[in-house]
């Protein structure tokens, strides 16, 4: 081979990536196909399930979808309004408990606890509770206020989904707040900021779109979460009490019984608020994402 | 000297004065945060504390033979949480088996060979999967997929191995209904897919740019630079990613209710309905009573150990990576 000659090089080095060995270019071949092949199957299921709602939703719609609660057992008509108020109470006490806790839990670890011992088992053990079964967590509820109580209530529902947005928030906020660069803190220190004030006004404030997208984030975790209703709130076919006690009506667990049951109207109206629910977290999801999204552009 | 001294004091009175008016809420402020922090300590504490004491009757009833018993009889009140726990097991590890390559794949296509412009939307795409609840998995499975797997495959295969030692018992359906433990597996192994590609994703991302072009440099195909490049670099937390989904296949709960078919019998066919911890739990709380609330608090109690001792090995091998 010519070493002058660069054309000669190049034909060379072709001439080499055509000759690879077939059984090596088999194995790549098969391997890219396989790849493309799995992200093909995952996007067709997320497809397959969107069709399903849409196609089974747009069924169950009617124009007392919204306007009236669920009906009894094998009776006609009647909506999902009572489920579509419940969800959404439960879901607004589970982040109204959640996200005081979270932040400030967030805060310690990331301000207060950095690398201690303790700031580095209650990270850990968060990153465990954060993956911790829901079914356990009703459980747990259940034990812990069901029973006592002697009645399921909004209040326990409530809670139980706390307990699982909690770590979620922890999470993003921790995170989210060692991003915020170190002079900033100083910057704040050096004008006789106390720590609490230098952390309120800078480093929140500084890491507030990451927050807010950590409490969406949790807020769509919930939103959907079916086994620890099954314990706490249960469910209802009428309107909730002012004061929560009792079954309260609630999408998931009302998906759960009435798509099971041999009721027509019942499964149609499951099917509706299975297209409420999802269409409204996946918009959820969607949006943590666009809020993210500045932060993460480095 | 003297001047510095003075100095030094001055500095501390001042910082001392300005400091004063906000102390109080300083405290409060710190004191709060530490309080928040120490309760997610006690809600995992709370948790185990709270479902050990509910399980407690059965296990001394039982004793150990609860973890080995195929009983489960509402009428003598005789529990084992045998057929649950193998259930469990069963659809997790199917879960794996089958959802782990996929992951892989998708990990791979999106930062190997993914052109560029479309990485987001097919990130997205595998991530908005996540997202889905996981009662909606369980209708999908059970009215549309169920129904597809049973004529598809479990008919033809039934079929197929009627007859043949070993096959045919594990692979034959007596009733080709669609659901049972191999479909839990599937719907399972689909919902770990987002969670184990997208830490695979990250963890494969992170691997620096030059370690990849050299192995492209020296004439190495994409297969080769995956099979001796990336994998190994990676392996320890694609392991951790692994066990993460893991925990969350054993702890699943709607989607498997609904698809699993809820039997209390031990099967040898993949085919056949059969049920797990959480199904178990879900199916019969709400209307069990004394000694069997008692017991299903006591598979809650064995749900917990084995998904965190599962949990733990993975977030230490995930964390071990993140340090190095």
């Amino acid at each position: 081979m010519d070493a002058r000659n660069p054309l000669a090089d190049a034909q060379a080095a072709t001439s080499l990536t055509v000759r690879v060995r077939p059984g090596r270019r088999v194995a790549d071949r098969v391997l890219r196909l396989s790849c493309l092949v799995a992200t093909l199957v995952g996007a067709a299921v997320l497809g397959s399930i969107l069709l399903m709602l849409i196609v089974e939703g747009v069924k169950g719609l009617s124009p007392t979808l919204f306007t009236q609660p669920t009906p009894g057992p094998g009776s006609e008509g009647g909506g999902i309004a009572n489920a579509i108020l419940g969800s959404i109470v439960l879901t607004l006490i589970g982040i109204g408990v959640a996200t005081p806790i979270g932040v400030m839990a967030g805060t310690y670890l990331a301000e207060y606890g950095r690398n201690s011992k303790l700031a580095d088992l209650i990270r850990f053990l968060n990153d465990i509770l954060l993956s911790a079964p829901s079914i356990l967590i009703g459980l747990f509820v259940y034990t812990l206020m069901v029973r006592p109580m002697g009645t399921y209530s909004g209040w326990a529902g409530g809670v139980a989904l706390a307990i699982i947005a909690t770590p979620v928030i922890v999470r993003t906020t921790e995170d989210m707040l060692r991003l915020v660069p170190g002079s900033l803190r100083e910057a704040g220190a050096a004008l006789g900021a106390p720590p609490s004030r230098v952390i309120m006004s800078v480093t929140w404030r500084a890491a507030s779109a990451g927050i807010v997208t950590g409490i969406i984030l949790a807020l769509a975790r919930i939103a959907g979460e079916t086994a620890p209703l099954l314990f706490t709130a249960l469910n209802n076919n009428s309107w909730f009490n002012a004061n929560l006690m009792g079954g309260v009506a609630n999408l998931p667990v009302m998906i759960y019984q009435f798509a099971l049951s041999p009721y027509p109207n019942w499964q149609g109206l499951a099917w509706a608020g299975a297209l409420v629910i999802t269409m409204t977290i996946l918009a959820l999801s969607i949006v943590a994402r666009f809020v993210i999204k500045p932060q993460r552009a480095r | 000297m003297t001047a510095l001294t003075e100095q030094i004091a001055l500095a501390r009175a001042r910082s001392v004065v300005r400091k004063a008016p906000g102390k109080g809420f300083d405290g409060l402020f710190r004191a709060s945060a530490y309080g928040a922090a120490l309760l997610v300590l006690l809600m995992l504490g709370g948790i185990l504390a709270s479902i050990a004491y509910g399980g407690w009757p059965a296990f001394r009833e039982f004793g150990f033979g609860f973890v080995t018993s195929s009983a489960w009889n509402i009428g003598t009140e005789q529990y084992g949480a045998l057929v649950a726990i193998i259930g469990t097991l069963a659809s997790a590890v199917i879960a794996l088996l089958i959802g782990v390559p996929l992951s892989l794949g998708i990990a791979v296509y999106l930062t190997q060979l993914c052109p560029g412009w479309a990485r987001r939307p097919v990130s997205m795409t595998i991530e908005l999967l996540a997202s889905v609840p996981s009662i909606i998995y369980g209708m999908w499975g059970l009215f549309i997929f169920a129904p597809l797997f049973a004529r598809f495959v479990q008919v033809p295969t039934s079929n197929l191995v009627e007859g043949l030692p070993v096959v045919g018992t594990l692979l034959y359906a007596r009733v080709p209904s669609g659901v049972g433990i191999l479909t839990a597996g599937i719907i399972l192994a689909i919902m770990i897919v987002p969670f184990v590609a997208s830490i695979t994703r990250d963890m494969l991302d992170q691997i620096p740019t030059m370690l990849r072009e050299s192995a492209y440099g020296i004439g190495c195909t994409t297969w080769e630079v995956v099979r001796h490049v990336l994998v190994p670099q990676a392996a320890v937390s694609i392991i951790g990613a692994v066990m993460l989904g893991l925990g969350r296949a054993l702890g699943e709960t709607m989607a498997v209710t609904f698809v699993i078919g809820n039997a209390n019998r031990l099967s040898a066919s993949i085919f056949d309905p059969g049920s797990t911890i959480a199904s178990r739990i879900a199916n019969e709380f709400n209307e069990a009573d004394g000694m069997q609330l008692n017991a299903l608090m006591a598979l809650g109690c064995i749900l917990f150990v084995i998904t965190f001792i599962v949990l733990i090995i993975a977030r230490l091998l995930v964390r071990r990576v993140k340090v190095a």
